[in-house]
């Protein structure tokens, strides 16, 4: 099989943006992630589905691969059989696959065999090692038993492990963080995650097709909109709904907003690790005069259910004037922010140097969003796979080449200002009409998928529609699972002092990973 | 001045120093707040913080040592003893035989030896980590203090506190060059010593960043609330020590001076607040291995200190 032959198995199931579904053999999964890999493709998600009371179902049990190839985006099914529930193991061609062959393995009981390490990664003791959550026939009652979780352990004189987490001294998400050092300096991080798993894709399965767009927007509440957004492409997608233009600017618009907003709250909260208490102080100051403006246009501070299946809830219609206006405020108070940082040089000594991420470990990783731009790899779905309206927006992608703490905050200044812009674009330009086309109540069987650029990165929801607009199966991919590991490695040969300032700057999220 | 006068009034300093040393905190706090666009809790939060804790029942881990038990109480004395010491309003009190300034730098050492003791004491990852970082920064500390003190001593040809104070107090506000580099490098020592930024962010919640509040996260109740009192306490002592050293005027010589000396103290703390919350606020915390070229320009300014004293003969 040449990438030709690949590509020949793929049926197109949309034009724009591009996406393309095949169905493959257990056997052919390793040489098509090989062909994959070497013609520039990257793995976005992996999951697992059980397709055992699913009707046309081409096989038991479906191991999902989500991959970016040029300007398409492609979703594989690789047939696994009933009676040998695993797969050959990918973490060697797509390093990133690593841990979500371990959740797959959690949730769905597909084994990857030849993997370097087959322990659990979502499960902690709320179900046994033989019960699979998402499996169709999963009873949900067991007995509760904790099963050990062996961390890697680093050997050698004066090497000390400093385990961290999962409460932490602040009032921050659940992680825990285990060092391995020698005096400050890090030899080893080895993080440990799922303490927020909350069965959200189990949920899914008992909700309608409304009703799952309000739990896609608390998958991670700093990403609503854009799991939202996702979402709801991916019900459009599947139904066949196209929604109207004017949604999909003021979509645009409230994704902007979300964008803007977390990069002001990170901003004060990055140099508030640093010490620097002013910056925490204007920069919350900022965000709270958007959240305010937010609550006035949407009805919800932080846009949540904002974004529906078939369109947007609300028109803020008149209050849009005010956006031209607010984005000049923050443009000017920006600027005068941003020379402060830049002239500081005890908060630049901090920033400079701090949890480095080169460019070439990070594209092994599969590094996305923000910190892969901030790593110099210019890669945002707005500008390489753009939907409307950001097909007529002319996006200029913010990159940094250093991909250390002061390259994530250059380009969260860039990003902000370029969202300052379309803010302004999209206030100006916003075509008039309807914002909601309703969604036909009983559509028949069908896939659809949404990915869409959060303010953290690439944000893919993939769903299954069953008999009358049942949720049959949906799995939402944030892109902290991609960004996790690369964070193990950029605080290396760093001090453990200086690691919350770098996790602050990679700000990754535990519920969107954790599900 | 009758000795049983002296003795009243060393007690009612030593009182006045615990009793005021939490509002100092509290203003300092309060300031940092103002600059910081907020309102602020108040210059009171200390008290509150330390009825608060005193109001709740002590947990301790199962393996705590007697060490880890009484150490709260040694550096609540400790740091007491020190304020004594200091000369705030009158240089000569029934203590000032004892105020020497090498003692000084050992009774907040025997302070710190025991904190990074209790620190370790219950075997947490924080605890170690705190003490090992709060004994890099004080090995780096205490040399530097020792010369600002010898710089300053240069002038009196005393290393007793009253005696130096009664010197530079009087006659008043004759410019001592040397002293110069000697307040720059006090003022370094001064804020490592007492976890402020750039060296130590009294405000963070991250545990993996802290110095001080790492080798105290094990205590609660009235443990915590007694170090968080000897803090407050040997930020004020330090403030003290600041004052008399380098900005004694008016303190008082003889007993009439004193309400002048009282007026010009509360006005130099208050001063000083203004001051330590605007540096502060300026600050960034610094990278934790720059520390030791901190310290190291801290002792460079005393020794300089000492060098122009000699050059120059004042």
């Amino acid at each position: 099989m040449d990438l030709a032959g690949f590509t020949a198995m793929l049926q197109t199931i949309s034009k724009a943006p591009k996406a393309a579904y095949g169905v493959f053999e257990v056997s052919k999964l390793r040489p098509a992630c090989s062909i994959l890999q070497s013609a520039g493709g990257r793995l976005i998600a992996l999951w697992g589905s059980d397709e055992r009371e699913s009707l046309d179902a081409p096989c038991p049990f479906a191991l999902h691969l989500a991959f970016a190839l040029g300007p398409t985006l492609g979703l594989v099914w690789i047939a696994i059989p009933l009676e040998a529930p695993e797969y050959p193991s990918i973490h060697d061609i797509f390093p990133a696959a690593s841990r979500m062959q371990r959740a797959a393995f959690d949730l769905s009981g597909l084994s990857a065999i030849n993997s370097p390490d087959a322990r659990k990664w979502l499960r902690h003791g709320a179900w046994p090692q033989e019960a699979f959550p998402l499996q169709k026939r999963f009873s949900g009652s067991f007995p509760i038993e904790a099963d050990d979780y062996p961390f890697v352990t680093v050997e050698g004189d004066g090497v000390s492990e400093i385990p961290v987490g999962p409460v932490h001294a602040g009032t921050i998400e659940p992680g825990h963080f285990r060092f391995s050092v020698v005096g400050e300096k890090v030899l080893r991080l080895e993080e440990r995650l799922g303490y927020t798993h909350k069965g959200i894709e189990k949920r899914f399965e008992s909700l309608g097709m409304m009703d799952g767009a309000r739990l896609a927007g608390r998958i991670s509440g700093d990403s609503t909109v854009a799991y939202a957004w996702a979402y709801a492409m991916a019900i459009e997608r599947a139904t066949g709904t196209t929604p109207p233009q004017r949604a999909l600017w003021l979509r645009a618009l409230w994704l902007e907003r979300e964008r803007a907003m977390n990069h002001l709250g990170d901003l004060g909260a990055i140099a508030n690790d640093a010490g620097f208490a002013f910056g925490l102080a204007q920069f919350s100051r900022l965000k709270e005069d958007l959240l305010r403006e937010n609550f006035a246009m949407s009805g919800h501070r932080y846009l949540m259910d904002a974004v529906v299946p078939g369109g947007v809830a609300g028109d803020p219609g008149d209050r849009l004037v005010h956006v031209v206006d607010e984005a000049q405020r923050f443009e000017a108070e920006l600027d005068e922010l941003k020379a402060i940082y830049d002239d500081h040089a005890g908060l630049q000594d901090r920033f400079r140097g701090a949890g480095r991420l080169s460019p070439s470990l990070a594209a092994r990783l599969g590094v996305v969003g923000l910190a892969a731009r901030a790593s110099g790899k210019a890669m945002d779905l707005r500008a390489d796979f753009p939907s409307s309206p950001y097909d007529q927006l002319d996006l200029k992608i913010a990159t940094a080449a250093e991909g250390d703490v002061a390259a994530r905050v250059a380009v969260r200044f860039a990003e902000i200002q370029e969202s300052l812009r379309l803010w302004r674009i999209i206030a100006q330009r916003i075509p008039s009409g309807s914002v909601l086309e309703p969604i036909p109540p009983d559509p028949p069987p069908a896939l659809g998928v949404g990915w869409v650029e959060g303010w953290r990165g690439e944000v893919l929801i993939a769903l299954a529609l069953g008999n009358h607009g049942a949720l049959a199966r949906v799995h939402a991919h944030d892109p902290s699972w991609q960004n996790w590991p690369a964070l193990e490695h950029a605080v290396l040969d760093n001090i453990v002092p200086d690691f919350p300032l770098i996790n602050k700057s990679f700000n990754l999220s535990y519920s969107g990973h954790d599900l | 001045m009758s000795k049983l006068m002296g003795i009243l009034f060393q007690l009612f300093q030593s009182l006045l120093v615990i009793a005021f040393a939490p509002l100092w905190l509290g203003w300092i706090n309060q300031c940092r707040a103002w600059l910081l666009n907020a309102k602020g809790a108040g210059v009171f939060q200390p008290y509150r913080q330390l009825r608060k804790l005193f109001s709740k029942d002590a947990v301790l881990a199962e393996n705590a040592s007697p060490v880890f038990r009484t150490a709260p109480y040694v550096i609540f004395g400790s740091m007491w003893l020190a304020a004594a010491m200091v000369p705030i309003f009158v240089p000569d009190l029934p203590y000032a035989p004892a105020a020497d300034v090498i003692a000084l730098t050992g009774v907040f050492a025997v302070a710190r030896v025991f904190l990074a003791l209790a620190a370790m004491d219950v075997g947490t990852a924080f605890g170690g980590l705190g003490a090992r970082r709060e004994m890099f920064v004080g090995f780096l500390a205490e040399p530097a203090l020792l010369m600002v003190f010898f710089a300053a001593s240069l002038i009196s040809q005393s290393t007793s506190l009253s005696t130096i104070v009664k010197t530079l107090a009087h006659p008043p506000f004759v410019f001592h060059p040397s002293l110069a580099f000697a307040a720059a490098a006090f003022l370094m020592v001064f804020l490592a010593e007492n976890a402020r930024l750039p060296v130590d962010n009294p405000r963070t919640h991250l545990e993996l960043t802290m110095i001080h509040e790492a080798m105290v996260l094990e205590y609660s109740a009235r443990h915590l609330a007694l170090i968080e009192w000897a803090s407050s306490i040997k930020l004020f002592t330090y403030t003290a020590l600041g004052i008399a050293l380098f900005f004694p005027y008016g303190i008082a010589l003889t007993w009439k001076g004193l309400p002048i000396a009282f007026l010009a103290l509360v006005l130099k703390f208050f001063l000083a607040g203004v001051f330590l919350a605007v540096f502060e606020t300026l600050c960034a915390k610094m990278r934790l291995f720059r520390v030791p070229e901190f310290m190291g320009m801290a002792f460079l300014l005393a020794v300089l200190s000492m060098f122009t004293h000699v050059l120059l003969g004042s």
